[in-house]
């Protein structure tokens, strides 16, 4: 009990976070719940601003970050499935936009719901640069997306604190390379170019990319400003 | 998250005020540590910078260089495997720049790794083992270019849900998580190129992404690379009963890790 007394405050935090993945099991309804338990002051959760939403700090921003990221990849094959490309595709690349489509959907109503009253809003997209009706217009935009999703989250996962999370993102960032290598094979087919140099470095490894540099990309296509001001830095 | 981070979990177990003292002594000489990681890339950590850390910093240290020894005997594998069947001549002309890349990935991945394990962390990185591809006769990968394919898609499913699952165990090291994110998501590129190769091909009906813990075509003996593939429910939250979408298409958008035991159980059918 003396120890207590001596123990540096992350210790005290951390038990509290490992404590709290315990009610993770809780089914659906409580889905709302399952961050609940992080409210120490370093992660806040300030879901948005008067324009705009605000990602927040701590693990929270991290996951409202990849959570805005999955709504532009969900509202993007949305969009897809709706368009003249996807009418007149192949069966294989219908088959390819659907799954894409269902994947990135669950991901991004995964987020939602893990993130509950700490989730950012509904985010406005702006395809209006893409042509819908054009294979070329449709996979060089999947192409984008995809790559940035996969540098994102290689990028964040340093930051994340709760080893579960970054598990969780761990799950998810390598179906995205997946998505990426075949999307880069449908544009490039039997070439190299699915795991392209332009990715991927002399060591072997895939480039990552910071938060500046993922929302900065993904700008092109939300029109709601997103504050990341209080992501973590180090 | 990072080495400091730890540091602060940890606890001087003690009413001593002079070990209380080393113990915020060698917190500090982390928090430097700490900074300078994140000014130099990861090829240009000065060699030895680690043996210059506090003697509580072994310990971690040498978990990572367990973790990556490990990893680094998976890529050695690979490198092997796609080296022998580029030589073979099994593999379709049409195909050989695809696996001469890939050859390339795990090559630079196994240099990379006994860079990091030699002159990083001052280990000492396993030597590469004996392997067997034929798994005791059963196999023959380097005259049917079916079962090249087939195996190849074995290595890399297996590749990336061993990644994942270290994902824990190296998190400490931020510079040592990020490196092993950027293996992580070059291996599941690999693994979605070789499984919709094998589909075109006519071998398989697979997707570039794993559909429940289907092995689809592959021999019975692959099933433990696929087990628990087929999980639905991640933190905590049922995804089919969330969004209403299929199991088979909520199981795809998730890729499942392995423990060390279970990956070594796999590789052990390609150990000489």
């Amino acid at each position: 009990m003396k120890n207590e007394l001596i123990k540096p405050k992350g210790l005290v935090t951390n038990t509290n976070r490992r404590n709290f993945l315990k009610f993770g099991t809780m089914s659906v309804a409580g889905a709302g719940l399952l961050l609940m338990g992080c409210n120490d002051d370093e992660d806040m959760m300030p879901p948005t601003m008067n324009e705009g939403v605000k990602l927040g700090s701590g693990d929270i921003g991290i996951l409202n970050y990849a959570y805005a990221l999955e709504q532009l990849e969900a509202a993007f094959y949305a969009t897809v499935m709706t368009g003249g490309y996807f009418a007149n595709a192949s069966a294989e690349e219908k088959t390819i936009m659907g799954d894409l489509e269902k994947h990135e959907r669950a991901h991004r109503e995964f987020f939602k719901a893990a993130l509950g009253e700490a989730a950012i809003a509904d985010l406005e997209v702006d395809f209006s640069s893409i042509d819908f009706n054009d294979r070329a217009s449709v996979l060089g935009a999947a192409k984008t997306f995809e790559d940035l999703g996969v540098a994102a989250y290689n990028g964040a996962g340093q930051f994340i604190e709760n080893v579960d999370y970054l598990l969780i993102a761990g799950k998810i960032v390598s179906v995205e390379a997946r998505h990426a290598a075949a999307i880069r094979d449908l544009i490039n087919p039997g070439s190299d170019d699915f795991a392209g140099d332009d990715l991927i470095d002399s060591n072997g490894l895939e480039r990552t990319l910071n938060f500046t540099e993922v929302l900065t990309a993904a700008s092109t296509y939300v029109t709601t400003p997103i504050d990341f001001s209080q992501l973590p830095t180090s | 998250m990072n080495l400091l981070k730890l540091l602060d979990t940890m606890c001087p177990d003690t009413n001593s005020s002079e070990e209380k003292d080393m113990f915020f002594s060698r917190r500090e000489a982390f928090r430097q540590f700490g900074d300078l990681s994140k000014k130099v890339a990861m090829a240009a950590v000065p060699l030895g910078v680690l043996t210059a850390l506090p003697k509580v910093a072994k310990a971690d240290t040498e978990s990572l260089i367990g973790v990556l020894n490990y990893a680094l005997t998976l890529e050695h594998l690979e490198y092997r495997y796609y080296q022998m069947g580029v030589e073979s001549g099994v593999i379709d002309g049409a195909d050989l720049n695809i696996f001469t890349k890939i050859r390339d990935h795990e090559l630079a991945h196994v240099n990379f790794l006994t860079e990091v394990i030699g002159n990083v962390l001052g280990g000492m990185p396993v030597a590469e083992p004996e392997f067997d591809f034929t798994a005791g006769g059963n196999f023959s990968p380097f005259m049917d270019y079916p079962t090249f394919l087939a195996l190849a898609q074995a290595f890399e499913d297996t590749g990336v849900r061993a990644y994942k699952g270290q994902a824990g165990n190296v998190m400490e090291s931020d510079v040592v998580l990020t490196a092993a994110l950027s293996i992580h998501s070059v291996e599941a590129r690999h693994a979605s190129m070789v499984r919709r190769l094998r589909t075109k091909k006519g071998q398989d009906t697979v997707k570039g992404w794993i559909t429940n813990a289907s092995i689809g075509s592959l021999p019975a003996a692959t099933q433990a690379i696929y087990a628990g593939e087929d999980n639905v429910t991640h933190g905590g939250v049922d995804v089919t009963s969330l969004t209403g979408i299929d199991a088979a298409a909520v199981s795809e958008g998730w890729d499942e890790p392995l423990n060390k035991d279970q990956v070594l159980g796999i590789a052990s059918l390609f150990l000489a």
